[in-house]
């Protein structure tokens, strides 16, 4: 095992980083996307309850069935594996944005319209801020998830430590598979440690005090 | 509609300016999509330039609907408003509110600013600089009674209720807006705190002299904090506009009998304070004087109590007869259970006070704590007959107009209103 970590530690190091990369990556992407749909729908219930469902059911699709029906039209690579981590990465993330952006308490929001800032405004300095940490756990519970996920991902040939599970899995009692799977598996596991203590900071430096539970 | 407007001017306090501005509503409607009756139905109403003008009405009566359509947070279906002769209808909603400031129940702060942000953000949203938004919100702090030094820097959560409704306040008052809007502001903090705030909101009035209209659902607040009281019944159909002392002397209708409640002549008490009536003489002994002497002079006075004051005049101890045959020389003890009352001081607290009092009186001090005269339930039971004629025989110049067009009837016959004369009005 050792010998194997020692004659591989500079792909496994690469892979690592790749790998750390296309998730953080993909959830400022799922970040965005999220926040913004959050923001467009959280004012109608109608929609609210649409966005809801969508990022219910979404999580149910498994992620191995989406990113085999994403190579007929993007290919093999990076596309499908940036398009399936995003995906999952921005359910968890959406369903957060609307919760919190619904659970403003009105009177703050009606006081921010009473002296005169104008919708966007009251959006942007009020209502994102205050719900804040509710996103960040959304996201901190995406990064969790997502690291699995774009583990996945290899099967379409994508960045990531995913390679070294595959092709271990793909020739098990081969020598050194088991090595590779485990590898692969558990850098994955230090990767999704890493990152969530990385978010747990942001969390700290992000939080404004008053709102700190 | 604007004469009441130049009226007002004769009823400043000596010492300082109005900064208000004046408000009409005219012919003020909103009806809600989907519902048959309107909200506020063809209101009318003027609100004069640096006076409080309280809405009460039960809940429901639309009296918060009229608030926010000042504002335009309501956007108003039929109707003009017009801000110091300036037609606000049609300007853009969000410039219009940064002139006008608007505290909401609890004070509605963020909780994610801490209190000099919250107080700078209209300021900043205005464009002022940096110095100038922290010497303002350090000159708000002390106008609330905060220390700037120990507040600024907390956070809403950091607060207590009372505190965060001075917040509120404070905040509201930041872009020196002209008029100042309350929605229930003190019906979140506790019976002592709220008197404690409406006595601060009056002593700043009499500072700043703003246009503020005021929601409550409460009337003795109305009573206590208005210069002009508007009573609404369902669909905001305004049924009396006029000073507290004309609406308790003369009630315009039944509803409003009823609104008032029991005790109109009780109420009257909190318009008036001690220092606005005449106090009785006491006799005054020093520390050290011969009990006999105090005596003879009670007898003289035909008085029954004798009041002893200290060397700066504050008084000390209030004997009876009894006890001063006791005594060979009056002594220097305190009795930390005189019953005492400030000058400024409303009947209403003095009457609380008396009560509780053995001798049916309470002492008067004045500046530094001196003692200024004694006051008894009579000269009360005066001020209320002579309030209560008053309210009666006054005349009607300088009424704001208050109509619901198509329901004069409910209005016009009130009759005769009166100038309101309100004490540091």
């Amino acid at each position: 095992m050792l010998e194997f970590l020692g004659d591989r530690s500079g792909q496994i190091l690469f892979s690592s980083w790749q790998h750390l990369s296309l998730v953080v990556q993909c959830l400022i992407l799922a970040t965005v996307l999220s926040v913004v749909i959050a923001a467009l729908v959280y004012r109608s219930s109608a929609l609210t309850s649409i966005a809801n469902s969508v990022s219910a059911v979404g999580l149910t699709i498994p992620s191995f069935a989406l990113i085999g029906l994403l190579i007929a039209p993007f290919g093999f690579g990076v596309t499908p594996a940036v398009i399936v981590v995003t995906f999952f990465a921005a359910l968890p993330i959406l369903r957060n944005a609307v919760v919190g952006l619904t659970g403003i308490d009105r009177a703050v929001i009606e006081s921010a319209r009473g002296i005169g800032m104008s919708r966007f405004r009251t959006l942007v300095r009020v209502e994102l801020p205050m719900a804040w940490p509710v996103i960040l756990a959304g996201i901190r519970v995406s990064a969790q998830m997502v690291m699995g996920i774009a583990a996945i991902t290899a099967y379409a040939l994508g960045p990531g430590l995913g390679g070294f599970i595959f092709s271990g899995l793909s020739r098990l009692g081969g020598a050194n598979s088991l090595e590779s799977v485990i590898t692969g598996v558990v850098a994955v596991i230090i990767l999704a440690l890493i990152l969530d203590l990385l978010l747990v900071g942001l969390g700290r430096i992000t939080t404004p005090r008053g709102i700190r539970v | 509609m604007s004469e009441t407007i130049h009226n007002a001017d004769n009823q400043t306090g000596p010492h300082s300016a109005i900064t208000g501005a004046s408000i009409l509503l005219d012919k003020v409607t909103k009806r809600y999509p989907g519902q048959q009756k309107a909200a506020v139905d063809g209101l009318t109403m003027e609100i004069p330039a640096g006076k409080i003008v309280m809405l009460v009405g039960p809940s429901g009566c639309g009296k918060t609907t009229t608030l926010k359509m000042i504002n335009r947070l309501i956007e108003p279906t039929e109707g003009r408003i017009v801000l110091d002769e300036d037609d606000v209808t049609d300007i853009d909603g969000d410039a219009l509110r940064r002139r006008i400031g608007y505290v909401i129940q609890a004070g509605g702060l963020f909780p994610h600013m801490t209190v000099a942000t919250n107080i700078g953000i209209v300021p900043k949203m205005l464009g002022w600089s940096k110095e100038k938004i922290a010497a303002r919100v350090d000159e708000l702090l002390e106008l609330v009674s905060l220390d700037p030094a120990v507040y600024r820097h907390r956070f809403p959560k950091e607060l207590s209720g009372g505190q965060q409704q001075r917040i509120g306040v404070a905040r509201a008052l930041a872009a020196d807006p002209p008029v100042l809007l309350m929605d229930e502001p003190f019906g979140a903090v506790d019976p002592i705190t709220r008197q404690r705030l409406q006595d601060e909101l009056l002593n700043i009035q009499e500072e700043l002299q703003k246009t503020i209209v005021c929601v409550t659902h409460d009337f003795d607040e109305a009573v206590k904090l208005g210069d002009w009281i508007a009573i609404f019944t369902e669909g905001a159909q305004l049924v009396q506009y006029d000073t507290p002392e004309r609406i308790l002397a003369d009630p315009a209708n039944e509803f409003v009998e009823n609104f008032i409640g029991s005790g109109a002549g009780l109420k009257q008490l909190t318009l008036t304070r001690v220092n606005e009536v005449n106090l009785a003489d006491a006799v005054v002994a020093s520390v050290g004087d011969l009990g006999s002497d105090v005596l003879s002079r009670l007898d003289e006075a035909g008085h029954n109590h004798a009041v002893v004051v200290d060397e700066r005049r504050r008084p000390i101890q209030w004997l009876t007869r009894r006890q001063l045959t006791r005594l060979d020389r009056v002594s220097d003890d305190v009795d930390a259970k005189l019953p005492v009352v400030g000058d400024r001081a409303t009947l209403n607290d003095a009457l609380d006070t008396m009560l509780v009092s053995s001798a049916g009186a309470a002492l008067v001090t004045g500046r530094r704590d001196t003692f200024l005269g004694v006051i008894d339930v009579e000269t009360v039971m005066d001020a209320i007959t002579r309030a209560h004629k008053h309210a009666m025989t006054a005349h009607s110049d300088g009424r704001p107009v208050g109509i619901n067009t198509g329901t004069l009837d409910t209005v016009g016959t009130s009759g005769a209103a009166t100038v309101g004369e309100r004490p540091g009005g």
